[in-house]
């Protein structure tokens, strides 16, 4: 069993290389080789980390070489699978094999390139995933970066994709070396790299300068990575323009590993060590409640099919990141079971989006008007997903929002319920103004700014000349997506299991004795009292009603000329448009302006409440 | 944000952000002041375990080689990348009978620069091979000596031969080499698995004495790896590059 | 004189990223990228620094002499790789750009807005 901790990042890796090797064998006739190998690998890298979550009982260890610590020392560098670690490895598993199946007959694939990219980038979130070691996570942190940056540049035919692909590979760079400078400062402190070691190190003494210092350069550079204001700039550029199946992974899994990078390192390094929960708790609190906020805003002013929902992922992040900072074990469950529900939905919005794209040749929601309807099983799909992008029982998203809510609401903080609730509204309904519209025809085509339509005219080269018909590889995709959605929603207990493993993630005595003594611990021991994970009517109050919510306003939107006793010139989300042109300029240099700004108000702010 | 007022929401926010990261550094222990222990342990047990008596590769090749597998495919993800963003395209093809620069002349190579880089070719690449080979030994490895014989394909572009070393390493054959050092480092380290020990263990004979050419087990053989890969990467790197310039140049 | 080299540190980070923010060329917005990333190398092999201890070779000196951490270098190694790595893509991403969009002021490539 614990063999296949290595492996789930070898296999990949290793053919990967192999494809590229022989990328002479290849040749047109035998593509389906080349396409079947690369899946199958997806598939039995998914495997082997679906059977680490559920065999995970207790933490499982992996010494590389077979260094094991000595002294409380570690030689060497280890892989340690607990079942969030594992489990989120395994969805990202998931979703590389559902965007490979569909990319099959989606566009012309030059020679290997693609799938050695994407098996890489697997193997990159997998490693990023189950490293017990913090310059590891960095290396990881790359490999997945370096294959990304060249994934969005694959159409490199257009301009979007290559701009796209420099503001995000150079806002991630920068983010990637803060991130390293940190690591090198608590290295100089404790002379370790093992994050139990490191933890075990600073714990027990006051939290200094160096301490706080090196906290916050790591996070920040992971918090590019989550897309969280201000450092989120990158995300809609990359994801307006990397091909559909890549956004998927973009957006269902490598922003969230930015947030588990986070939650890894303040539960395994800095957790007990700095101490001031509440300071740390309310300022990510509201990095994820602005990021939630501006992104839904953003989001519902776009006419362009992938920029909406690429700025519900920066929204979503900053959901997550609300999770994550309520330092509880039922907002981290409530994290973790939001993420699997909004990258199942999210990504088959994606490859509806790329259906679109494959058969209607544009991506403009405005053009698209109507135009859709020639495709009723893709938009079937896509409202549905919409739906359960807002939330909607019984769609896993619900659950995760719900616990989030809860443990906010517990903790006397109703305002979270408020802010979530919000931007779930905003960021379905735009999903679902967009497939009302182009599916179904329903109401008027939005008026379009057209300032805002220059990178929408230029989208051709993504996919094949559209054919007659959808292919099957396409359709089935996208709709087992969906279907996983609903079904992981009503798995029975789901809420007290993903909490039990939630606690045990938070347990950094624990953590720390598993790692560097080989302790089984069985019981591990939450900060806080676990709560309760019964499905209240609350959840199921909140999700109904910001699905509903969102419909209304999607309706509202789409007849919105139509209603009486209203000023036909005003429309809903116009005063948006000089804002987002202003800050979403496309411009590095500016993103990198906002990287440093945020660095210092993040670092004051616990400089301010720490020291 | 115009480029004066992005220079001066930068320097307010660089102002802090210096003053909060100097807070950080002071509280280092002095320069000079290595508090350990992970690098005093490995230099006392690192050449009894491992029969290297350089530490560094034992660290790189040994102790932290994970951290090496994930770079090495760092080099393989961006060798790969390039190839996606620099392909030739259908349309550009036909466009590169063009040169951008009309007025651009070939201005040839001097016999000076020829002999002269015709003569380091051979010692580079002896320097490099032995760089590569004694990585266990002595300062040196796979890395170092990896970027050394990539200069000698350098040398061979100064002479003027760039055709030439087309012909002695087109980019499909590096691409291809680059692959395979890749794929032996991930084959080494399952390798370890199937006689029972774990991934990426030294389980070939260390050799009899710390300090010799055949000691220290897989990491002269990953070292010899990485050797190649690092070769192949910076040749197609470079050759990419050159490709784009000297291809138009020459129609 | 024992947080000089730290200073070191700091003031590359800074005049790094003062780069980037003022560029006008992607070629020149890049070398600045490697410009930051070499202060982390400054401040990896600083902390690893042993006050008068050799190199952690000992192919010609006593197994006991004491010798600085062989840890971080191998680290700054691992670091140079990855720099020379993203610089390649990220140039091979420009060349394209510059085919493209005729310029590599990054003010300039406005493909992207809103």
């Amino acid at each position: 069993m614990r063999t296949l901790l290595p492996l789930a990042v070898a296999v990949p890796l290793l053919v990967a290389a192999g494809l590229s090797a022989a990328s002479a064998a290849f040749q047109r006739r035998n593509r389906w080789a080349l396409d079947g190998l690369a899946i199958l690998t997806a598939a039995a890298v998914t495997a082997m980390l679906m059977a680490l979550t559920v065999g995970a009982g207790s933490a499982q260890v992996y010494w590389f070489g077979g260094f094991r610590p000595a002294h409380g020392v570690a030689l060497g560098i280890d892989f340690v699978a607990s079942p969030l670690s594992a489990g989120l490895a395994a969805f990202a598993g998931l979703l590389v094999t559902a965007a490979m199946v569909f990319s099959w007959r989606y566009f012309e694939r030059v020679s290997t390139f693609y799938h050695a990219l994407m098996l890489v980038f697997l193997a990159g979130m997998a490693g990023f995933c189950l490293t017990g070691d913090v310059f590891d996570l960095f290396v990881f942190f790359e490999v997945m970066g370096v294959a990304a940056y060249a994934l969005t540049a694959y159409r490199t035919e257009e301009r979007g994709p290559l701009q796209g692909a420099l503001n995000f590979a150079i806002t991630n760079s920068v983010g990637a070396y803060l991130s390293l400078a940190g690591i090198a400062l608590v290295y100089g402190r404790t002379g370790a790299l093992n994050m139990a070691q490191v933890g075990r190190a600073l714990a027990g003494h006051r939290p200094d300068g160096l301490v706080v210092v090196s906290f916050v350069l790591i996070v920040v550079g992971l918090l590019v990575k989550a897309s969280i204001v201000p450092f989120h700039f990158w995300t809609a550029d990359a994801e307006a323009v990397a091909p559909s199946p890549v956004c998927v992974l973009f957006s269902g899994a490598m922003v969230e590993l930015g947030l588990y990078g986070v939650a890894r390192v303040y539960w395994s390094m800095f957790g007990s060590a700095l101490g001031h929960r509440g300071a740390i708790s309310s300022t990510l609190l509201a990095l994820g409640a602005a990021t939630a906020v501006v992104g839904a805003l953003f989001c519902f002013r776009q006419r362009h099919l992938k920029r909406i929902l690429a700025f519900s992922t920066i929204s979503h992040a900053g959901m997550f990141l609300m999770g994550v900072a309520l330092l509880t074990p039922l907002g981290l469950a409530g994290a973790a079971i939001y993420v699997v529900g909004h990258g199942l939905v999210k990504g088959a919005l994606f490859l509806c989006t790329g259906i679109v794209l494959h058969r209607l040749r544009s991506i403009n929601e405005t053009w698209l008007h109507g135009r859709g309807r020639r495709l009723p099983v893709t938009g079937a799909v896509y409202i549905l997903a919409g739906l359960g992008l807002a939330d909607l029982p019984p769609f896993a998203t619900y659950l995760g929002k719900g616990y989030i809510e809860e443990s906010g609401y517990s903790h006397g903080m109703a305002w979270v319920t408020a802010v979530l609730i919000i931007t779930s509204i905003l960021v379905g309904g735009a999903v679902l103004r967009a497939g009302g519209g182009v599916f179904w025809g329903l109401g008027d085509a939005p008026s379009e700014d057209p300032r805002m339509a220059a990178e929408a005219s230029e989208e051709h080269s993504e996919t094949e000349e559209g054919r007659g018909r959808t292919p099957l590889s396409m359709v089935l995709p996208p709709l087992v997506l969906v279907a996983l959605a609903v079904a992981v929603g009503l798995l029975p207990h789901l809420g007290s299991v993903v909490q039990a493993a939630a606690v045990r993630f938070q347990d950094q005595g624990a953590y720390n004795a598993t790692v560097l003594s080989g302790a089984r611990v069985l019981h591990a021991q939450a900060p806080q009292p676990p709560e309760p994970t019964g499905i209240t009517i609350a959840d199921v109050a909140t999700g109904v009603g910001s699905a509903a919510g969102a419909a209304v306003l999607a309706l509202v939107s789409l007849y919105w000329r139509r209603l009486p006793l209203l000023r036909r010139g005003l429309e809903p989300g116009l005063g948006l448009v000089g804002p987002i042109r202003r800050f979403q300029s496309g411009v590095v240099t500016d993103y990198v302006t906002w990287i440093v700004l945020g660095l210092a108000v993040i670092g004051g702010a616990l400089a301010l409440s720490i020291r | 944000m115009t480029p004066g007022v992005r220079r001066g929401v930068f320097l307010a926010g660089m102002a802090a952000v210096l003053a909060f990261f100097l807070w950080g550094l002071v509280g280092l222990p002095g320069f000079g002041h290595y508090p350990g222990p992970y690098g005093d342990v490995l230099n006392a047990i690192g050449i009894r375990q491992t029969h290297a008596t350089d530490i560094v590769s034992a660290v790189n090749f040994d102790y932290r080689a994970m951290d090496t597998l994930g770079e090495e495919f760092i080099l393989f993800a961006a060798a790969t990348g390039m190839g996606v963003v620099l392909r030739h395209l259908r349309e550009e093809r036909e466009r590169s009978a063009v040169d951008e620069a009309r007025d651009r002349t070939d201005p040839g190579t001097s016999e000076a620069v020829r002999v002269a880089a015709i003569t380091f070719t051979g010692p580079t690449v002896v320097v490099g091979w032995y760089i590569v080979s004694h990585g266990q030994v002595s300062p040196g490895g796979g890395f170092q000596g990896g970027v050394i014989l990539a200069t000698a394909f350098a040398m061979i572009y100064l002479a003027g031969e760039f055709l030439a070393l087309k012909r002695i390493s087109p980019v499909p054959l590096a691409d291809a080499v680059e692959a395979v050092g890749a794929a032996s480092f991930a084959i080494i380290g399952i390798s370890a698995l199937g006689v029972g020990a774990a991934f990426l263990a030294n389980v070939l004979p260390l050799g009899h004495m710390p300090g010799e050419v055949d000691s220290a087990g897989t990491i002269a053989l990953i070292s010899f790896f990485v050797g190649i890969e690092v070769t192949a990467a910076f040749v197609v790197v470079a050759s990419e590059f050159l490709e784009q310039t000297l291809i138009v140049r020459r129609h | 004189m024992q947080i000089f080299p730290f200073i070191v540190v700091a003031w590359i980070l800074a005049v790094g990223l003062y780069g980037i923010v003022t560029s006008r060329h992607l070629v020149h917005l890049i070398i600045c990228l490697a410009v930051v990333q070499s202060s982390t190398y400054v401040l990896l092999l600083g902390v690893g620094y042993k006050a008068g201890a050799a190199a952690p070779f000992f192919s010609d000196i006593p197994r006991s002499t004491p010798a600085v951490d062989p840890v971080v270098q191998a680290l700054a190694l691992t670091d140079v790789v990855v720099e020379a790595a993203v610089s390649a893509l990220l140039l091979a991403l420009a060349v394209q750009a510059h085919k493209r969009f005729g310029t590599l002021d990054p003010e300039d490539l406005r493909q992207l807005q809103g």
